[in-house]
């Protein structure tokens, strides 16, 4: 399964001060996002976290990370009574805005969490998301769907 | 926390730790076997401990030194028994066995430990069953009654093919090492094929009733990615990546609402993954990078990311793909390769010229009883508005294959042939 890791912005990753060290890897933008949300000191978080990523990729279970602009840079389009409003950044409640995501390929939740609780943060919340896959609909939706149906008949059928 | 929300926290630790805990421990002690007796008894202490004290904060270093601390117990143990057997006062071999050499040589770099078990689990010496099995298990963290699941056998036939497994690499005295030279070509063969038949046993499965099977697909992918940061070196490696990256990325538009196949062709697009197509030409890329485009595993990722890159199936770049068939007809010839090379120059050069190149291969005995060469040909000749034969190539191929799903779809286009 899939989990999307979802790290939430704060005034500083709005802010969009720009670390003193950039990261050119793909993976090293989100560190460059994580600085930004000074979550950690920036020396100490991007020597961590580069190692964390590490981790994360020699592990085979990196599938994607990204770290997001401040949302000054940002717009909302709103869907109201037939009518779409384009509203420009900043937004001011940065407790709902992200600032980065990683998109992880694990066995299952619990695996998700124990790798995040590996993660070096530090006076922060970061989410753990479950994406959803072929087998939330396929055939396994289905077998659960049946065996659901033939528990009711069994009962049905034991009260009768 | 409740027990069952610990089991399953020490489950996810396992499948974490596990690897590196083996791999340390097998460099010690010598012995893959001792080493995965030694690290489930660190496992069994943590299920005995943690649901009282909780999962450690450092849960991986919890496990690494009760596992230590069992390694020491029964080094001691050995070497009472070595001194039993041998004359007294002998000293022990010195060198990393000495207990108290053990931290530090279990920190020594870690990711060499890890390739020299892949080797070790893919050992040629071992069946090809075998060979997967150990990997799922030693490198996958996979226990034993998922791989018995995944592979449609019952877990007591696992459990002995591992428990068989660990006693000939032991009686082989295999070294736990990582092979050289000229015999690092072959032993690597044997690990990306082990790797690659993982991923078909999955890939096959797609559309079974249990989960496990196509989960297969996922550890198989998960093993080549973490072999890809082991040997990165090897562009083969990287051609394996590839090639299975982009053939996962068509797993959600493969099947049918109904549970048929879905052929490449006609597969909605807008259904690939993109995030594995991407990460698949970019593996493509590091093997070529390194030289290995000619590899067989590279040119097969070559034309599966020929597929990848045509935003509609008429977009295919048919010429390119015939063109990699033949190379790796070259490189790795077999007669369905052939046959895949006709479909391709089919496509790019008309019915005929793929039909001369099927034609030629109706004598193989290899292919007799292959259902998808009447299949290729019925197309073809179909193709060439030679309706009958198409109908009886159809038939045949119908009555060749193993799967009910894709007999109903041979004999509807036998059908079709029928009213011309």
């Amino acid at each position: 399964m899939r989990v999307m890791v979802i790290v939430k912005a704060d005034k500083q990753s709005e802010a969009g001060t720009l670390p003193d060290k950039k990261i050119l890897t793909d993976i090293g933008k989100i560190n460059e996002e994580l600085v930004k949300a000074g979550v950690m000191p920036e020396e100490k978080l991007l020597a961590d976290m580069g190692k964390f990523n590490e981790e994360l990729v020699k592990a085979g279970i990196m599938l994607a990370g990204e770290g997001l602009q401040p949302s000054s840079k940002g717009a909302r389009v709103k869907f109201s009574g037939g009518k779409k409003t384009v509203t420009d950044g900043p937004f001011a409640e940065t407790k709902e805005l992200i600032a980065g995501f990683w998109l992880w390929q694990v066995k299952s939740m619990e695996e998700a969490i124990e790798w995040l609780k590996r993660a070096p943060f530090e006076g922060t919340e970061v989410e753990i998301r479950q994406v959803f896959e072929l087998e939330d609909f396929g055939d396994n939706a289905t077998k659960e769907f049946k065996e659901q149906e033939e528990r009711l008949r069994t009962q049905i059928a034991g009260k009768r | 926390m409740t027990a069952t929300d610990t089991h399953r926290a020490i489950d996810a630790v396992w499948r974490i730790e596990s690897p590196r805990l083996i791999a340390g421990l097998a460099r010690i002690m010598r012995d893959v076997g001792i080493a995965e007796d030694l690290a489930q008894d660190a496992l069994v202490a943590a299920l005995e401990q943690w649901p009282e004290s909780g999962v450690p904060q450092n849960p991986g270093a919890w496990l690494m030194a009760a596992a230590k601390n069992r390694a020491i117990d029964a080094l001691r143990r050995k070497k009472r028994l070595e001194r039993k057997h041998e004359e007294l006062g002998q000293e022990l071999e010195a060198g990393p066995q000495a207990p108290g050499d053990l931290d530090a040589a279990l920190d020594d770099d870690i990711g060499d430990d890890l390739l020299r078990l892949v080797f070790i689990a893919c050992h040629p010496i071992l069946s090809t069953e075998a060979r997967a099995a150990l990997t799922l298990r030693l490198l996958g963290g996979l226990t034993t009654d998922e791989i018995a699941r995944a592979f449609l056998v019952p877990e007591p036939t696992i459990a002995q093919r591992i428990v068989r497994a660990k006693r000939t690499l032991t009686e082989a005295r295999v070294p736990f090492a990582v092979p050289r030279g000229a015999e690092l070509a072959a032993r690597l063969k044997s690990v990306l094929e082990v790797i690659y038949l993982i991923f078909n046993e999955g890939y096959a499965a797609t559309a079974g009733d249990d989960w496990m099977r196509p989960a297969l697909c996922e550890d198989a992918l998960r093993l080549g990615r973490i072999l890809a940061e082991l040997a990165p070196q090897e562009p083969e490696v990287h051609g394996l990546v590839a090639l299975m990256e982009i053939q996962a990325s068509r797993v959600g538009a493969r099947v049918g609402p109904s549970g048929e196949p879905v052929l490449l062709l006609d597969q909605d697009r807008g259904r690939w993954d993109h995030i594995l197509i991407r990460r698949g030409l970019a593996a493509l890329e590091r093997a070529e990078k390194l030289g290995g485009s000619r590899g067989p595993y590279a040119l097969q990722a070559a034309i599966a990311a020929c597929h990848g890159r045509a935003r509609a199936a008429a977009e295919t770049d048919w010429a390119r793909i015939a063109g990699l068939y033949a190379e790796l007809a070259l490189a790795a010839p077999s007669p369905v390769v052939e046959l895949n090379r006709a479909v391709a120059v089919a496509m790019a050069s008309g019915p005929l010229a793929g039909l001369a190149l099927v034609d030629a291969l109706t004598g193989e005995p290899s292919l007799r009883d292959y259902h998808l060469l009447p299949s290729v040909r019925g197309d073809l000749l179909g193709k060439l508005g030679r309706f009958d034969e198409a109908r009886a190539e159809f038939e045949r191929a119908a009555s060749l294959t193993r799967n009910a799903r894709e007999r109903e779809l041979l004999l509807g286009r036998a059908a079709a042939c029928a009213r011309g």
